[in-house]
C-alpha cells in the first residue's frame, strides 16, 4: 500500500536523505559516549590519570553538543521532508477530484471525499512524521551497537545474536497479529460513528417518536462490539513491553553471568562490563521502537486505502482534447439516447429519447418526482456520459468537442445550486473573469438580480459569507442564473431555477431570457407557468418521452399536461 | 507521539477527577492491582540496576564465584517476577480501559439522548460528534498509556534519585541541578511550541474549510470550468499549511535532541567528577559504574513523565469536555399525566386495562391521589403563549388558537415568522413561558413527555432516514408492527409502488441517510412512518414541500385517509396544499395577523392573498 504513496515523497528526496544523514550522525555520537565513559573508568581512574580523564571528558561534551546540532538539523529537514510530502499528496488528490466526473463524485459522495482529502491524509502525514525518525534510527542504532559490543568483547557479545532474534520475532508475530484486528476495530468505530452522526441529525425524529431507548439499544450493541474489539487489538499490541522484559532481564542476567565469569578470570575489565550493559537497552529498544513505528503504520493503513482509492479511481469522461471543433450555433439533437448512473443497474433511467431542439429556440421539461428531468439536461455538457445511442450539438457528437470548450458554452443553473463564499461579485465572476460593470448589469437585469443588489450598501462588493448578508432562497437562484449568464452560454440550462422565485419575478426573467435570440434555452420547471411559452413542451414520464408539443397542443390531447395545468391553475396565480 | 494537543489544559482537574472517580470505582479493585504491579515491575527494573554495584563490589572485587553464583540465581527469580507481573497488569489495565471507556461512551449517549432539542441547536453536529471521536480518543490513549506509565516513570524518577543520592550525594547535587534544568527547558520548550501549534492549527482550519466548500461544490465548479481556479486556491491554503505546520515541526522536534544532549552533558560532567572523587578514595570502582548507569536511566523517565504528562492532562480536558455534556442540564420530565391503553364500557365511562383496545386516555393523578380518566382526543389549544429562544427576542407573541380534534390548521408565513416555533412547543420540543398549551384540556407541562410525544406524530421538511431495511424505517413509528402493517401504511402514503421497484423491497438497506432514494422518495417515507404510529394529533412541517405537485396529487388521498379523524397542523410553503384547512393562520414576526378559511382570507385581500397570487415572495 505505502510504496503507492511512496512517489509523493521524490520531490522532497533530498531533504529526506538529509534527515537520514542526521539521525545517523546523531546515532554515531551518541554511541561514541558510553565507549569514552567506559575509558575513563578504565583507564583514566584506574591509572590515576586525570588529564586522561579531562581530556575524554571535554570529548564526551563536545559530542553531546555535536548530537544536539544534528538533532536539531534533523527536527528541520524531516519537518519540511514530512509536511512537504503531506501537502503533496493532498494536492494530488485534490487535483483528482477536480478531474472527477459527476459520477466519480456520487461514487465517493462528496462528504467522504472531504474525510479522504483532511483526516486521512494527516492521519498518514502523522505517521510518517512521528515513525520516520524510529524508522531509520532503530536499525542503524541496532547494527551500531552490536558492532560496538563485538569489539569490546566478541565472546559476550553472542549474547545478543539470541537476544536479538526472539525478540524480533515476537515483535513482529505481534505486528502481524494486530493489522487485522485493527482494521477490525476501525470498522466498529466507524459503525459507531454512523449510529451517533444519525441519531443528531435525526434528534427530532428520535424525540418525537419517543425512541430515545431504542435508539440506545442499538448504540449499545455496537458499543460492546468496539469495545470486544478493541480490546482483543490492544490486548495483544501490549504485549510487547512484557515480551521486551522477558528478553532484555536475562539478556542482563546472561551478561552478568559470563562478564562476570571472565572478570573472575581476569580476561575482561570491569569498565568493559558496565559500557555492555548500557548496550543491552540501546539494541533491545532499537527493536521496540521498530514494532511501534510498523504497529502505528498499520493503524494508519486503513487511511492509506481510502486515499489510494481517490487517487486510483478511474475517471470516465474522457476528454477528445479537440481544441479546433468549435459550438457555432448551440442546436441539439438527442438521437434514441438511452442512459443509466450505473452499467450494472437493470433498468434504464432514460430510454429512447430522440428530440431536436434547434438553435435559439426554448425547450420546457415538465414530469413528475424520478421522471429523470435532471438526467436528461445533464447529459449535454456531458456530466454524464449517454449509455447509448448519441446527443450531437451542431451535427457533432458531444464527444467531439474538449469538455473545456463543451462546458464554456453550456451555461446550467444545477437543482441543487451553490453560492461560494466572497462578495456577490466574486461569485458573478465564476461565469466570466473578465466581466466589466457593465456586463455585470446586464446579466443581472435579465435575472432580475438587479433590484435586491442595488438595494445592498455595497452592491457587488456586498459579502455573502458569514456575518454577511442572509440572501433568501428566491435571490440566490436569481444570481445563479445571473452567474450562468455571464458566461454568454450558446445553450443556457436551467434546472428547477426558480422554484423559490415569485411569479412577477419570474416572469421578469422569462421576458429576459426570450430576448436573448441565439441562445437555446432549456428549462425544467415544476410550475406550467415557467414553460407556458416555450417553443416546445416536453413531458418526461418515467424516463421516457410522454409527448413533445406546444402549449396549445399539449393542452388539448395530453392528459398528463391537462391535469398539471388544471390543478396549477387556481394555486399559483397563471 | 507529537499527537497535536489542542485546547490542551483542563479548566477544573479537581472536578474532572472527582468525575472520572465514579467510573474509576467500579473498577477500583483491577486498578488497585494494576498500581500494585505497576510498583513491583518498576521496583524489580530499580532493583536489578542497583545490584550491579553489588556483583562488582562484593563477588566480583573478592573474588566469591560461588556467592556470584547464588546471586545470579537470585536475579533471574526476581525479574522473572518483575516480568510476569508487567505481562499481568498490561492485559488488566487494556481490559478494564475497554470497560471504562465503554461506560463512559454508553453514559454520553445515554445522556445525549435525554438533552432537550435546545442543546441540539446551539451545538453543532461536529462539535458534539467529536465528543465521540477525539475527545474519547485521547481518554482511551490516557487510560491505555498513561496511567501505568506515569505510575512507573514517577518511581524510576524518585526511585533512581534516592538511590544515587545513597550512592553518592556530592554527585548527586549536580544531577538534580541538571534535571531541573531539564525539566524548565522541557517546560519553556513545550509553552512555546504550543504557540506555533495554534498557528498550523489555524492554517490547517483554513485548508480544511476551503476543501468542504470547494468539495461540497465540485459539481458547480465543473459546470463552470472552475478547476484550475480551484486548485490555485488550494495551492494557497496548502501552502500555507505546509509552511506553518513545518515550522511547528521544527520547533517541536527540538526538544528530544535538546534534552537528549543536556543527558549527555550530565552524564560527561559526572563520570569526570565521579573518576576524580574514585581516584580520591572517596568513592569506590562499583558504585561510580551503577551510578552512570543510573544516570543514563534518568533522561528517559523525565523525558516519558513530561511527554504522558501533556498526554494527561489533554486527556483530562478531554474528559472535561465529554463530562460537561453529562451535566447538561435533562429536558424536564415531570407529570403527573400519562397515556394508558383504556377499554370502552358500555355506557360511555372508561376503564384502565393493560392490553391494547385501541382506545387510549390521559391517566391524570391529581394531587389527593384520586386518578382521573380524560379520553384522548387531540383538542390542542394556545393561550396567550408568548415565546422567545433567548430570552430577549420574541419569536411568539400572544399567540392564542385552538383545533378541535379532527381539525386541520395550516400555518402561513415568511422564514423566521415562527411557524416552526408553533410546532416545536406543542410537542415541547421547548417549553412556552407566558401564557399555556392545552392537550384535551390538560396543561401539557403536566403531561409526560414520552406519553405527549406518542401522542403526536411530526412530518419534518428534512427527512432522516436510519441505516437499515425500508422495513426498519417505516417500523420506527411502531417498532412491533407487522409487515402487513408496514405495507399498509407504505400503500396509504403512497411509497408502496416504488418500494416494490427496489431491488429488494421492502427490504432494501438504506444507508447514509438514505441517500440512494430521491428527496421525494424520502419524504414519502417518512409520511408512511408518521401514519404508522396512528396518532390522534399529526404535525406535517413542510412534508410535501419536496414532492412534486403531481405527485402530491398522487399522494393526496393517502393524506387525507392519514389525515382524518386527526388533529392535523400543516405548514407549508406551497398554498396549494393548505386551501382547504378549516383555518389558516398567516403569520408574521410572530403574530398571527390574519386568521380564517381559503375564501374569507381571499376575499379580505390581505397578505395571503398577496401570496396567493404570487405578488409576494415567500422565504
Amino acid at each position: 500500500m505505502i510504496h503507492r504513496l511512496l512517489p509523493y515523497a521524490k520531490k522532497y528526496q533530498k531533504y529526506f536523505l538529509l534527515a537520514t544523514l542526521c539521525v545517523i550522525g546523531e546515532c554515531v555520537f551518541e554511541l561514541v559516549i558510553p565507549v569514552l565513559m567506559s575509558d575513563i573508568i578504565d583507564y583514566g581512574v584506574m591509572n590515576q590519570d586525570t588529564h586522561f580523564i579531562i581530556v575524554n571528558g571535554l570529548l564526551m561534551m563536545g559530542c553531546a553538543l555535536i548530537a544536539f546540532l544534528l538533532g536539531s538539523l534533523y527536527a528541520r529537514y524531516a519537518a519540511i521532508a514530512g509536511q512537504g510530502f503531506g501537502a503533496a499528496l493532498r494536492k494530488d488528490v485534490y487535483e483528482k477530484i477536480q478531474d472527477f466526473s459527476f459520477a466519480n463524485t456520487d461514487h465517493f459522495s462528496t462528504s467522504s471525499l472531504i474525510t479522504r482529502l483532511t483526516s486521512d491524509v494527516n492521519i498518514l502525514q502523522n505517521a510518517i512524521c512521528n515513525g520516520f525518525r524510529p524508522l531509520i534510527r532503530s536499525p542503524f542504532m541496532l547494527l551500531l551497537a552490536l558492532l560496538f559490543t563485538f569489539t569490546i568483547n566478541a565472546q559476550l557479545a553472542l549474547v545478543f545474536l539470541i537476544a536479538t532474534p526472539v525478540l524480533g520475532i515476537g515483535l513482529f508475530v505481534i505486528v502481524r497479529r494486530v493489522g487485522p484486528l485493527y482494521k477490525l476495530m476501525q470498522s466498529s468505530i466507524d459503525s459507531i460513528n454512523t449510529v451517533v452522526q444519525e441519531n443528531l441529525s435525526a434528534i427530532r425524529v428520535v424525540k418525537s417518536y419517543v425512541k430515545e431507548g431504542y435508539e440506545e439499544e442499538k448504540f449499545e450493541k455496537i458499543n460492546e462490539q468496539l469495545k470486544k474489539h478493541s480490546e482483543s487489538a490492544f490486548r495483544i499490541s501490549v504485549w510487547n513491553m512484557p515480551l521486551f522484559q522477558y528478553v532484555m532481564y536475562p539478556t542482563i542476567v546472561a551478561i552478568l553471568y559470563f562478564g562476570g565469569t571472565m572478570i573472575l578470570a581476569g580476561t575482561m575489565q570491569v569498565g568493559e562490563l558496565t559500557g555492555f550493559l548500557s548496550y543491552v537497552m540501546q539494541i533491545l529498544n532499537s527493536l521496540m521502537m521498530m514494532s511501534n513505528v510498523f504497529l502505528m503504520l498499520t493503524r494508519s493503513i486503513a487511511s492509506q486505502e481510502r486515499i489510494v482509492e481517490v487517487l486510483d479511481e478511474v475517471v470516465d469522461i474522457k476528454d477528445s482534447g479537440n481544441t479546433e471543433l468549435q459550438i457555432q450555433h448551440g442546436t441539439i439533437d438527442f438521437n434514441h439516447v438511452y442512459f443509466k448512473y450505473k452499467s450494472t443497474a437493470k433498468e434504464y433511467v432514460l430510454s429512447d429519447i430522440d428530440l431536436h431542439i434547434p438553435q435559439g429556440s426554448t425547450l420546457g421539461i415538465l414530469g413528475g418526482c424520478g421522471s429523470a428531468k435532471t438526467s436528461l439536461v445533464q447529459l449535454i455538457p456531458r456530466l454524464y456520459d449517454v449509455s447509448e445511442g448519441e446527443i450531437t450539438i451542431d451535427d457533432h457528437n458531444v464527444k467531439e468537442y474538449s469538455v473545456e470548450h463543451l462546458r464554456e458554452c453550456v451555461g446550467m443553473v444545477l437543482q441543487k445550486n451553490v453560492l461560494f463564499s466572497g462578495t456577490i461579485r466574486d461569485n458573478l465572476l465564476w461565469g466570466n473573469p473578465n466581466a466589466d460593470e457593465k456586463e455585470l448589469d446586464w446579466a443581472c437585469k435579465i435575472a432580475c438580480a438587479d433590484e435586491f443588489i442595488n438595494r445592498f450598501l455595497d452592491h457587488y462588493d456586498t459579502d455573502l459569507g458569514q456575518g454577511g448578508v442572509n440572501i433568501s432562497g428566491g435571490q440566490k437562484q436569481r444570481l445563479c442564473i445571473a452567474r450562468a449568464l455571464l458566461k454568454k452560454p450558446k445553450i443556457l440550462i436551467l434546472d428547477d431555477s426558480t422554484s423559490a422565485v415569485d411569479t412577477a419575478s419570474e416572469a421578469t426573467i422569462r421576458k429576459g431570457l426570450a430576448s436573448l435570440k441565439d441562445t437555446t434555452k432549456i428549462i425544467i420547471a415544476q410550475r406550467v407557468s415557467s414553460v407556458l411559452h416555450a417553443d416546445q413542451i416536453l413531458i418526461l414520464d418515467d424516463g421516457k418521452i410522454n409527448a413533445v408539443g406546444t402549449h396549445e397542443e399539449l393542452l388539448q390531447n395530453n392528459p398528463i399536461y391537462q391535469e398539471l395545468y388544471y390543478s396549477q391553475l387556481e394555486g399559483a396565480g397563471l | 507521539m507529537a499527537r497535536q494537543l489542542t485546547n490542551a489544559k483542563p479548566q477544573d482537574i479537581k472536578k474532572t477527577l472527582s468525575s472520572f472517580k465514579s467510573y474509576a470505582a467500579h473498577h477500583a479493585l483491577a486498578l488497585g492491582i494494576v498500581a500494585i504491579l505497576v510498583i513491583i515491575s518498576t521496583c524489580v527494573n530499580l532493583w536489578g540496576t542497583f545490584q550491579i554495584r553489588t556483583i562488582i563490589n562484593q563477588y566480583l572485587g573478592q573474588g566469591d564465584f560461588e556467592g556470584f553464583v547464588h546471586f545470579i540465581g537470585l536475579m533471574v527469580i526476581v525479574y522473572l517476577i518483575g516480568a510476569t507481573a508487567t505481562a499481568i497488569y498490561k492485559q488488566l489495565m487494556i481490559h478494564t480501559s475497554s470497560k471504562i471507556l465503554k461506560e463512559i461512551r454508553r453514559d454520553l449517549f445515554h445522556h445525549l439522548q435525554k438533552l432537550p432539542i435546545g442543546y441540539f441547536d446551539t451545538h453543532t453536529h461536529g462539535e458534539i460528534m467529536s465528543r465521540f471521536t477525539n475527545d474519547l480518543d485521547t481518554v482511551q490513549d490516557a487510560l491505555n498509556n498513561c496511567f501505568d506509565t506515569l505510575i512507573q516513570s514517577f518511581i524510576m524518577i524518585v526511585g533512581t534519585l534516592t538511590l544515587i543520592f545513597v550512592l553518592s550525594w556530592q554527585l548527586s547535587l549536580i544531577v538534580f541541578v541538571c534535571m531541573f534544568i531539564m525539566y524548565l527547558i522541557i517546560q519553556y520548550l513545550s509553552k512555546k511550541s504550543k504557540l506555533y501549534f495554534s498557528k498550523q492549527q489555524k492554517a490547517m482550519g483554513e485548508l480544511n474549510g476551503y476543501i468542504e466548500e470547494m468539495v461540497d461544490g465540485i459539481k458547480v465548479v465543473k459546470v463552470f470550468n472552475h478547476e484550475k481556479q480551484s486548485i490555485e486556491g488550494f495551492d494557497q491554503h496548502n501552502g500555507k499549511l505546509q509552511d506553518a505546520a513545518t515550522n511547528a515541526l521544527t520547533f517541536s522536534g527540538r526538544t528530544i535532541p535538546t534534552v537528549v544532549s543536556l543527558s549527555y552533558f550530565n552524564y560527561a560532567l559526572v563520570t569526570c567528577l565521579g573518576g576524580f572523587l574514585t581516584i580520591y578514595g572517596l568513592m569506590d570502582l562499583g558504585s561510580l559504574s551503577s551510578y552512570l548507569v543510573f544516570v543514563r536511566q534518568t533522561a528517559q523517565p523525565v523525558n516519558q513523565f513530561t511527554q504522558q504528562l501533556n498526554f494527561m492532562l489533554a486527556a483530562l480536558a478531554g474528559a472535561e469536555r465529554i463530562f460537561a455534556v453529562m451535566e447538561e442540564k435533562e429536558e424536564i420530565n415531570q407529570g403527573a399525566v400519562s397515556l394508558t391503553p383504556v377499554l370502552k364500557k358500555e355506557d360511555g365511562t372508561l376503564e384502565e386495562c393493560s392490553q391494547h383496545t385501541g382506545y387510549w386516555a390521559w391517566r391524570h393523578v391529581h394531587a389527593d391521589n384520586t386518578v382521573e380518566l380524560v379520553p384522548l382526543q387531540g383538542d390542542v389549544r394556545f393561550h396567550d403563549v408568548t415565546f422567545s429562544y433567548d430570552g430577549r427576542t420574541d419569536v411568539l407573541k400572544n399567540v392564542s388558537l385552538y383545533a378541535k380534534p379532527g381539525q386541520k390548521i395550516a400555518f402561513v408565513g415568511a422564514t423566521g415568522a415562527g411557524k416552526t416555533t408553533i410546532t416545536n412547543l406543542i410537542n415541547r420540543f421547548y417549553d412556552v413561558h407566558q401564557g399555556s398549551i392545552t392537550y384535551d384540556g390538560i396543561d401539557v407541562k403536566l403531561i409526560q413527555k414520552e406519553s405527549l410525544r406518542h401522542s403526536i406524530s411530526i412530518v419534518l421538511q428534512d427527512t432522516h432516514l436510519f441505516t437499515g431495511t425500508i422495513a426498519d424505517n417505516i417500523r420506527y413509528g411502531k417498532l412491533d408492527a407487522t409487515l402487513d402493517e408496514v405495507i399498509a401504511a407504505a400503500k396509504l402514503a403512497n411509497a408502496h409502488s416504488f418500494i416494490t421497484h427496489l431491488p429488494d423491497g421492502y427490504d432494501t438497506m438504506l444507508s447514509g441517510d438514505g441517500a440512494n432514494l430521491s428527496q421525494g422518495q424520502r419524504q414519502l417515507l417518512a409520511i408512511a412512518r408518521a401514519a404508522i404510529a396512528d396518532p390522534p394529533v399529526l404535525i406535517l412541517d413542510e412534508a410535501t414541500s419536496s414532492i412534486d405537485t403531481r405527485t402530491e396529487k398522487l399522494i393526496e388521498k393517502g393524506m387525507d385517509r392519514l389525515m382524518e379523524n386527526r388533529t392535523v397542523f400543516v405548514i407549508a410553503h406551497r398554498l396549494s396544499t393548505v386551501r382547504n384547512a378549516n383555518a389558516i393562520m398567516v403569520l408574521d414576526h410572530g403574530e398571527i395577523i390574519e386568521r380564517g378559511d381559503h375564501d374569507e382570507l381571499i376575499a379580505q385581500k390581505g397578505r395571503y392573498y398577496q401570496l396567493y397570487t404570487g405578488q409576494f415572495e415567500l422565504e
